[in-house]
C-alpha cells in the first residue's frame, strides 16, 4: 500500500474564497474535487500539493438547473447525479447515457464533470460530446466570471486554458429540440475508452435530409477534434449523406491528429472511426445496428 | 481532524489525517479487513464500501469524505444474531467465490444496485457489476447468485408493500 504524502483539506465557502485560497498557496495547491484522478496522481508522486481545496463543500456548485433551452451542470455533480438526473435525461438523454457508461459505478459515484473536463485526460467521453453539443463553461474567479466555448477550455492531454486562480463551475449544454437528432458511441476494452465518437444532425423533415450537423472524435488523439469539413458531407439528402460516410470518416480521421499508443495505432484508430462513424449514424437517425 | 459517522449501523467518530484512505482507516484502525486492497487505482472494485448506500473504491477514497455519513462493510451486512444477508446467501448457494478475494466488494455492489432497483435485468446487473473484477469464478455464478437476491428481495419488498 503506497500512503499519500502529508496534505491539508481546505474548506472554502464560496468560489471567491476557494480561487483567493489558490492565489495565496500558488503552487502548492490543487482544486479537489471527487479526487479520482488527483488522488492516484498523487499516490504516484506525479503531482504533489500541500492543500487540496474542496470544492464540494462550495454550495451550489452540484446543482442541475434548466434555463431557456439549456441545462447547467455545476462542475461538482457527479457522473452519477447527472445520469439519474430526470431533467438531463429528460432535455438532452444522449448525454445522460454517456455519463451512465463512463468509467465504472464508484468512479461515476465519486468523479465530477469538472474534474473530468479539467483534468483533461485525453480518453474522455464527456469532453467529446459536449463539442458536439456545442456547450460552454463557466470559468470564475475573485477577479470575475467569463463563459467560454468548451473547446476554449482544453488545450491538450493532460492541460487546460484555466489562468491561475481560475475554476471551472458551471457546464451550460444547449439541448436538442425535436428536430434535431443525436448519439454518441464509444469503443472500450480498457478502463479508459480506446475511441469515442459524437454526432448532432439537424433535421426540419423527420429525417429525410439534414440540413446541418457536427461531428468529433475522441480518445483517439491528445484531446477532441470537431471535424468541420467532414460535416458538409453529413448534409443533404439521407441517402447521399450515408453513401459518403466512408469520405467522411477519412476526413474525420485526417482532421484528428491520429496517435499510436498503447490503445493501438493511428492506422487501426482510422479503420475504427469508419466502424465507429456508420454505427453512430445509424443510432442518431433511429435504425438497428448489424455490423 | 476528528470525524463522525456512522458505521455499520453504530455511530462512530475518529482522529484522522487528511491523508488517510478510507480502506487504510477501516482495515488498519477499524479492523474491518473484509476491505481488500488490490489494484488500487479505482479498477478492480475489490475494495468497495457503501457510503450512503452508493459504492466507493475505499483505496482511492479519503477518510475525510465520510464526515456525516453512513459507511456500510461487508462485516456489516449479516443482521445482529448473524442470519445472513439474501446476497450473502446467495454467493455460498451459487459458488459464486472461489478464493473470495473480490466477494465483499462484489456482494456489496450488488447489494447498492438491489437496494436502489430490485426488480433489475441481467443486462442491467451486468452493466452495474462491470467494474468488479473476478480472477477466479467466470461471473457466472456471480449473475445467479445475484438474480437470486433479487428475487427473495423482491418477494419481501412485496410484502413490505402489501403490510405498509
Ligand atoms: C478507473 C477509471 C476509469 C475511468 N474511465 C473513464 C471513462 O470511461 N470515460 C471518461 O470520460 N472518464 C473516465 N475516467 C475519468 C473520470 O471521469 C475522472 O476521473 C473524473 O471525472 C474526475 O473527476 P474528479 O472530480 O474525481 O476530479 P479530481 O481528481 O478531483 O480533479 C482532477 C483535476 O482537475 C482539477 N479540478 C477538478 N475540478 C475542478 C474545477 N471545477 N475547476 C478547476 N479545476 C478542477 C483538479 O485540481 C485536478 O487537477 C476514469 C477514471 C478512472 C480512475
Ligand atoms: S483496490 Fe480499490 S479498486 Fe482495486
Ligand atoms: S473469487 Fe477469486 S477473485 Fe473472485
Amino acid at each position: 500500500m503506497t500512503t499519500l504524502s502529508r496534505f491539508e483539506i481546505d474548506q472554502p465557502g464560496s468560489v471567491a474564497e476557494a480561487s483567493q485560497m489558490l492565489g495565496h498557496y500558488g503552487d502548492q495547491a490543487a482544486i479537489y474535487a471527487g479526487g479520482t484522478e488527483l488522488l492516484l496522481a498523487m499516490r504516484h508522486r506525479a503531482l504533489s500539493y500541500k492543500h487540496l481545496i474542496d470544492l464540494k463543500v462550495i454550495p451550489g456548485l452540484n446543482a442541475i438547473k434548466a434555463r431557456d433551452g439549456v441545462i447547467e451542470i455545476g462542475a461538482a455533480c457527479t457522473h452519477r447525479t447527472i445520469e439519474s438526473s430526470s431533467l438531463v435525461r429528460e432535455m438532452q438523454p444522449v448525454f445522460a447515457e454517456l455519463e451512465s457508461q463512463v468509467a465504472n459505478i464508484r468512479v461515476r459515484a465519486t468523479g465530477t464533470l469538472g474534474g473530468n473536463l479539467c483534468f483533461a485526460e485525453p480518453h474522455s467521453d464527456p469532453a467529446t460530446m459536449l463539442l458536439v453539443l456545442g456547450a460552454t463553461v463557466w470559468i470564475e474567479s475573485a477577479r470575475g466570471t467569463r463563459e467560454i466555448p468548451i473547446e476554449k477550455l482544453i488545450a491538450g492531454a493532460y492541460a487546460n486554458h484555466l489562468a491561475p486562480g481560475e475554476i471551472l463551475t458551471r457546464i451550460v449544454v444547449p439541448c436538442g429540440k425535436s428536430n434535431h437528432r443525436a448519439a454518441y458511441m464509444k469503443f472500450q476494452i480498457h478502463e479508459r475508452p480506446t475511441l469515442g465518437l459524437g454526432l448532432w444532425l439537424e433535421t426540419l423533415d423527420g429525417g429525410r435530409t439534414f440540413t446541418a450537423a457536427r461531428v468529433a472524435v475522441g480518445c483517439v488523439s491528445p484531446f477532441p477534434h470537431r471535424a468541420p469539413v467532414a460535416e458538409a458531407l453529413l448534409t443533404g439528402s439521407r441517402a447521399e449523406v450515408e453513401k459518403h460516410l466512408p469520405e467522411t470518416a477519412a476526413l474525420i480521421a485526417d482532421g484528428a491528429d491520429l496517435v499510436d499508443d498503447h490503445e493501438g495505432s493511428a492506422e487501426y484508430k482510422r479503420h475504427l472511426v469508419d466502424v465507429f462513424l456508420r454505427r453512430t449514424f445509424l443510432k442518431a437517425v433511429g435504425l438497428r445496428i448489424s455490423s | 481532524m476528528k470525524i463522525g459517522f456512522e458505521l455499520n449501523g453504530k455511530a462512530a467518530s475518529l482522529e484522522i489525517e487528511p491523508r488517510e484512505t478510507l480502506a487504510e482507516v477501516l482495515r488498519a484502525r477499524c479492523r474491518l479487513t473484509g476491505v481488500k486492497l488490490s489494484c488500487e487505482a479505482q479498477v478492480c472494485g475489490s475494495c468497495t464500501v457503501l457510503v450512503d448506500g452508493l459504492p466507493v473504491s475505499a483505496c482511492t477514497y479519503l477518510a475525510y469524505e465520510i464526515r456525516d455519513k453512513r459507511v456500510t462493510t461487508i462485516e456489516g451486512l449479516a443482521d445482529p444474531p448473524g442470519r445472513l444477508h439474501p446476497l450473502q446467501q446467495a454467493f455460498l448457494d451459487h459458488f459464486a467465490f472461489q478464493c473470495g478475494f473480490c466477494t465483499p466488494g462484489m456482494i456489496l455492489a450488488a447489494k447498492s444496485l438491489l437496494d436502489e432497483n430490485v426488480h433489475v435485468s441481467d443486462e442491467e446487473i451486468i452493466a452495474y457489476m462491470s467494474g468488479n473484477l473476478c480472477r477466479c469464478t467466470g461471473y457466472l455464478g456471480i449473475l445467479k447468485a445475484i438474480r437470486q437476491a433479487s428475487a427473495e428481495m423482491k418477494a419481501t419488498w412485496k410484502e413490505n408493500r402489501s403490510t405498509s
